[in-house]
């Protein structure tokens, strides 16, 4: 493969400010980075609670160079669904409404409002980054979280004992005209996805694995790595979908073994070699499922 | 133009009036008919508002949220359990300084199920930084909806417009319907100072330390202090161009009165001819109706009923474990006048869940405070009508 330059493919607009709040090697805040970039200034972004609801920082400050509204932990999709309403109301056709939650927001209790949106296709893209987790309470479980993980209420003895919610095929149910996941380890990718996403009218979803040191156990100079090993393992494959119904595989995933993915981190070191086997098997079957789905449309 | 309308539609009939940008609304009864007859006049072009068809009431005030905070006129409707589902987000809107305008249909909450009127939904809210204004008739409820609008943005505080579930909401009553172009020139086009504006970018809602938190708090509570006196500007304006007013608390023949019903919403009306029969024979009674309730008029309240003897408060509302929540309030509100000038406070239940409070039953708490000579009085609300 040959290698470019990060910041050949980068774009130089900046609207995340240095001195943000999130902890180091935070695949949240990186994520909202390249995201922006390929956002550009005329975004306003809907941010119910979570991590970065303290990455953008305390009042009176912001760490992002754009109108930002914080809401409550259910609300995204119906704040921004609102904010659109009101910029079309005043004739503004050209702002692009950014709803900007984690896991815990999206997958568990935002999901409902996203179906409601989703189904009414309002035009807006809402982001997802997910660290698999509910981070800014301190590593609680979410419907987001792998099987087999630890999280403070899946403690080691009772480790996360089902698999991930499918929260792209959910979405891809509701035919909204682009559903994607992306990362940032593969960030021509996630561009791409962004500005093919921001080209589009409707609602646009984007789920994005951000890794999360303290909360996954790992090193903050391992975030990148971790990601792409994620992907490679077809834990996290590389997608998007048109009007629920055209589904691609946009990065391939070579089906690296899933163990070295989980030894690398302090949630799953409990594990042992059946546990780590039938993560693999659910792996694959999923992984199989995508393809059936890749080649049915 | 005069029209026979219901309850329901002098609300929707307000807020096309006050040419709502952003309506988002979840349909319960009673209050269905007021977004039914929105979604309408959208359609047939008579208001150009945009209609999110929200998912739930949650939604509904979560959209008129962010479309408040992107400083367009917001409005929408709800009810009983309706309005009990949005309660997180009528904190952030009040205390977001949103200026969103709902109406609420007072209805009691379940179990068990019942759509018939009761003010306990509305007044579980009454912390959550919302005004409350409660109409008695439906030319009030019209001419309310489109001040509560400007009250709203003149303070930047959310308001709330109380009507009660099928007295008001389904009942059809004349209505004079103010002329486009002379409640343009009431209420012109909201424009906020602040506003998620991609070329002035501010953070709203920000993590807020308790090095300042307290003083936000305060802000609000002094945007509170200056409701009424706002309010009383508003109404004189519309008075002049409309030829009629709603204040926030009104005396009605409570001179030389020895003892006053102090009442809301609808019931209000059944007082007033229940205190006109009883003039009629020379009984010294009086009547004072309390439309605001948030803030509550503390000043006023002491003004308006210092020096009468003897109150009966009329609560259609239940606190459980302390009380009837009007009567509760009054006797806070007035245990600073001196002993000689204040009332004695007289608590009764009635008409929950719907149940019919007629002259006869108004007439019946009348006479028990009149009737009983006592100096103080027991604290302990009389349940009017209570089968054992
Ligand atoms: C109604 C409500 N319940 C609970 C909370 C507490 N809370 C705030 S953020 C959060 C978890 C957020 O998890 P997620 O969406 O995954 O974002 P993360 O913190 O992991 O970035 C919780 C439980 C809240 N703010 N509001
Ligand atoms: S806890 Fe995780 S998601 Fe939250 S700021 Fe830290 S690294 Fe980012
Ligand atoms: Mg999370």
């Amino acid at each position: 493969m040959t290698q470019i330059p990060l910041k050949e493919i980068m774009p130089n607009g900046e609207f995340l400010e240095s001195g943000h709040l999130a902890c180091p090697g935070c695949g949240a805040s990186l994520s909202m980075r390249m995201v922006l970039k390929a956002m550009g200034e005329k975004t306003i972004v809907a941010l119910p609670a979570c991590c970065w609801s303290i990455i953008a920082g305390p009042y009176p400050q912001s760490s992002l160079k754009l109108p930002l509204y914080h809401s409550a932990f259910e609300t995204g999709a119906s704040v921004a669904s609102g904010i659109k309403a009101a910029l079309l109301a005043r004739g503004d056709t050209e702002t692009t409404v950014l709803a900007w939650a984690g896991d815990g927001g999206t997958f568990d209790i935002g999901l409902q409002a996203l179906s409601g949106a989703a189904e009414r296709n309002e035009d807006f893209l809402y982001v997802c980054y997910d660290n698999e987790a509910y981070m800014n309470t301190g590593i609680q479980r979410s419907s987001a979280t792998p099987l087999g993980a630890w999280t403070t209420t899946t403690p080691g003895s009772h480790p996360e004992g089902r698999p991930k919610k499918d929260i792209l095929a959910i979405l891809a149910a509701h035919r909204i005209p682009y559903a994607a996941s992306a990362t940032v380890a593969y960030p021509e990718d996630l561009l791409a996805k962004v500005r093919k996403a921001k080209s589009i009218r409707g609602t646009r979803f984007l789920h994005l694995l951000a890794p999360c040191p303290p909360g996954w156990k790992t090193g903050d100079d391992e975030t990148i790595e971790l990601a792409r090993m994620a992907v490679r393992a077809r834990i996290f494959p590389l997608v998007e979908i048109e009007n629920g119904e055209t589904w691609r595989i946009t990065v391939d995933s070579p089906g690296d073994p899933v163990g070295p993915y989980l030894a690398k981190q302090g949630r799953f070191k409990h594990l042992g070699r059946e546990d780590a086997a039938a993560i693999q098997a659910g792996v694959d079957a999923r992984w199989k499922a995508l393809q059936r789905r890749v080649a049915g449309s | 133009m005069k029209k026979v309308i219901v309850g329901n539609h002098a609300v929707s009939w307000g807020v096309s009036l006050a040419r709502a940008e952003v309506i988002a609304a979840y349909p319960i009864t009673p209050q269905t008919q007021i977004v039914e007859e929105l979604a309408e006049m959208c359609d047939d072009g008579r208001l150009a508002a945009r209609f999110i068809k929200v998912e739930s009431e949650h939604s509904a005030m979560a959209a008129c949220i962010g479309a408040a905070a992107t400083g367009v006129r917001t409005f929408t409707a709800t009810s009983s359990q309706g309005l009990l589902l949005m309660h997180e987000l009528l904190h952030w809107a009040g205390l977001g300084r949103l200026p969103i305008v709902m109406a609420d249909i007072n209805r009691a909450v379940a179990p068990g199920w019942n759509i018939w009127t009761d003010q306990n939904d509305t007044l579980a809210q009454r912390d959550t930084g919302w005004v409350q204004l409660y109409c008695e008739n439906n030319q009030e409820v019209l001419d309310t909806t489109v001040q509560a609008f400007a009250l709203a943005e003149k303070l930047s505080l959310p308001v709330m417009i109380v009507l009660d579930a099928f007295f008001l909401s389904h009942t059809s009553e004349p209505v004079d319907i103010p002329e486009p172009a002379d409640v343009d020139a009431f209420l012109s086009r909201r424009d906020a100072a602040l506003k998620l504006d991609t070329s002035d970018p501010h953070a709203f809602g920000a993590l807020t330390t308790p090095a300042v938190y307290m003083e936000m708090r305060k802000r609000q509570q002094e945007a509170f202090d200056r409701v009424l006196e706002t309010y009383q500007l508003i109404d004189a304006d519309w008075d002049r161009r409309f030829g009629r007013s709603w204040s926030a608390i009104e005396s009605y023949r409570t001179e030389d009165a020895d003892t006053v019903l102090v009442t809301s919403g609808t019931i209000t009306s059944t007082a007033r001819y229940v205190i006109n029969e009883r003039r009629e024979r020379g009984e010294k009674v009086g009547l004072l109706k309390i439309k605001m309730f948030r803030p509550f008029p503390t000043a006023a309240l002491r003004r308006a009923l210092a020096g009468i003897p003897k109150l009966a408060v009329l609560d259609r509302n239940i606190s459980p474990g302390h009380g009837g929540i009007f009567a509760e309030e009054l006797r806070s509100a007035l245990y600073d006048l001196p002993a000689d000038r204040r009332p004695r406070i007289d608590g009764y239940v009635l008409g929950l869940g719907g149940r019919d409070v007629t002259p006869d039953v108004i007439g019946e708490c009348l006479d028990a405070t009149r009737g009983n000579d006592g100096a103080s009085s027991s604290r302990e609300d009389i349940w009017v009508g209570v089968k054992p």
